[in-house]
């Protein structure tokens, strides 16, 4: 089977685990990251996951997957059982990102965030122009469907970052699928960032 | 005999053992010889490894799929998870299923002939576990040549012996796919059970369990079987298949005879029962099922499965189960987790209640063939 195509802040991902790690993935989807990383790195993975069509999919897939809401699974893991925990773009669901992001390094080596930036030039574009709520970039959920995404931006992540004592260990920044450089303007060209956070 | 996919023509088998040698129980006490009955369905493969053992659940006996007759009724319990193309496909697998200990459906039990006495063992069978019931099928799989099952599957009690074997015999089973159950038997789940023993206690007809010769205690077991059944379905599940409508009747009858549809259920599944099953057999297995207990004195389930979090746990409740409520799932789940086994859990949208597990077929067979799709490359197994 050929390895599944990844969206690109989930190569981003891929590209920072090393074979054979232990990875934890919260709210991993239908799979597709870590049966990813599982055929292509020979990771040992597990998903947590709450949707019901979603978990079908994971075991589809060949995955190992909990059905579950974050804020109570993650506390059944020991400290240290993972190699690296990973949190692709559910960050703006959350109820409560710091105990989340604590306990994924609790648990976890390290942590590995990704979220849609709010802070692009385009959504502070819209908002001015449209007086709308801008929609994540690339993602044009309405701001009343479920389930309700809290817009961030990449300003507010590194703020929330050093306010909970959380190092940023790297950072990659995304347009769309091109990575680009960190300049003094990111928060204003990326649309994507991807934080290994220790 | 009809239905699609089916395995067609089965036929149940006998195994003997426990001749010399007498089973050790948890009581303290010993039985045998002890026959299990036993049904297989597909090839088992070269190397042994595509085995996977089903336990039943409390009224559930050897015939989990396929027909025992041409004109057989209604195929084995669990026909529709098992047979070619199913959940538990039989072109892939080699599928066993037994009896328990205790049990009347071929399998030692109180209404088997005592060796002693010459006659039906009554009350003076022994008071058998869980853990028994999985001790005695590992004498099986020794007879079938099996040294590893690739998993092991039940629901509601059936999945407690999933649980035993995962806990007790890791190194003899790859997979264990505990569904709609507990590792810990309820205070409500015990009341439940002894109303249902004391219904059958209170028939005339008992007599301590000595009723062989003569009649049965059939209304005492019908009352027992009410009762489960009630505990199997859920408000939901019964405003749908009954609501208030009355059963062949157009107005209320203003005297005690079945006015109601679901009255009309339950006494007809009560006498049904009572054809099919022996009361001293459901007391021995509501027994068993009570004392069902994996955690420890603290009440942590994490040092049962100390030594077992190399198998592979695919754990399933239903949102709609009162009986075994998903938290206790989800309790094995986070026990399992933390021992860091590999842990899948899905508690699936159901209305159903408890019967779900027999009836979400769409969904079981989604999740249950993935998951032992990908036990087949894992592992390996070659087909048979």
């Amino acid at each position: 089977m050929s390895p599944v195509a990844l969206r690109a802040d989930l190569q981003a991902i891929a590209d920072l685990i090393q074979p054979g790690e232990k990875v934890l993935d919260l709210g991993c989807g239908d799979g597709s990251l870590l049966r990813h990383l599982i055929e292509t790195k020979q990771i040992v993975g597990r998903g947590v996951e709450i949707a019901e069509a979603k978990v079908l999919a994971c075991v589809r897939n060949g995955v190992t997957v909990r059905q579950g809401d974050l804020h109570e699974e993650l506390r059944d893991y020991s400290d240290g059982s993972f190699d690296t925990v990973i949190l692709s773009y559910t960050l703006p669901y959350l109820n409560d990102p710091a105990f989340i992001v604590s306990n994924m390094l609790r648990v976890g080596q390290r942590a590995v965030v990704s979220f849609p930036n709010w802070g692009h030039w385009r959504c502070r574009v819209s908002l001015l122009l449209t007086g709308c709520m801008p929609a994540a970039p690339g993602d044009p959920q309405p701001w009343n469907e479920a389930p309700r995404a809290r817009g961030l931006t990449i300003a507010d992540f590194t703020t929330f970052c050093a306010a909970q004592g959380v190092r940023i260990a790297t950072a990659t920044y995304l347009q769309g699928t091109r990575r680009v450089p960190d300049r003094f303007d990111t928060n204003l060209r990326a649309t994507w960032a991807v934080f290994e956070l220790k | 005999m009809n239905g699609s996919n089916s395995i067609g023509l089965v036929e149940t088998h006998y195994f003997t053992f426990a001749e010399n040698e007498l089973l050790a129980l948890e009581s303290g006490e010993t039985l045998g010889p002890i026959t299990l009955a036993y049904e297989t369905y597909g090839q088992l493969n070269d190397d042994h490894s595509n085995a996977i053992l089903i336990c039943h659940a409390l009224s559930g006996n050897a015939h989990a799929a396929g027909f025992n007759a041409p004109d057989e009724q209604a195929p084995g319990w669990w026909d529709d998870c098992i047979g070619p193309g199913k959940a538990f496909d039989t072109n892939k697998f080699f599928v066993i299923c037994a009896n328990v200990i205790g049990g009347c459906k071929g399998s030692t039990g109180p209404m088997s002939i005592d060796p002693q006495t010459g006659r039906p063992f009554g009350l003076s069978f022994p008071v058998v576990t869980i853990g028994d019931m999985v001790r005695a099928q590992t004498h099986l799989i020794d007879q079938l040549g099996i040294d590893k099952l690739l998993a092991v599957a039940g629901g509601s009690m059936g999945g407690m012996q999933v649980l035993e074997w995962a806990a007790s015999y890791p190194d003899r089973v790859r997979a264990a796919l505990p569904i709609a159950t507990t590792a810990r038997h309820s205070p409500m789940l015990i009341a439940f059970d002894e109303v249902g023993r004391q219904s059958i206690y209170a028939d005339p007809n008992w007599n301590r369990g000595d009723y062989y010769d003569g009649p049965r205690p059939n209304a005492g077991l019908a009352v027992a079987r009410m009762i489960g059944h009630i505990t199997y379905l859920s408000e939901a599940s019964m405003h749908v298949k009954f609501g208030r409508r009355l059963q062949e009747r157009a107005r209320f009858g203003y005297d005690f005879e079945t006015d109601f549809a679901v009255e009309g259920y339950l006494r007809y599944k009560g006498n049904r029962f009572t054809e099919r099953f022996d009361a001293n057999s459901y007391l021995y297995v509501t027994k068993a099922m009570d004392y069902f207990d994996l955690s420890d004195e603290r009440g942590s389930l994490i040092g049962a499965f100390a030594n077992s979090a190399d198998l592979i746990y695919l754990v399933v409740s239903f949102t709609s189960d009162w009986l075994y409520p998903p938290y206790h799932s989800k309790e094995l789940v986070s026990a399992l987790s933390a021992v860091g086994a590999d842990v899948s859990y899905l508690n699936i949208q159901s209305t159903w209640g408890h019967d779900a597990f027999l009836l979400e077929v769409e969904t079981m067979t989604a999740l249950l063939s993935s998951f032992l799709d990908r036990l087949l490359k894992r592992f390996e197994v070659t087909a048979p």
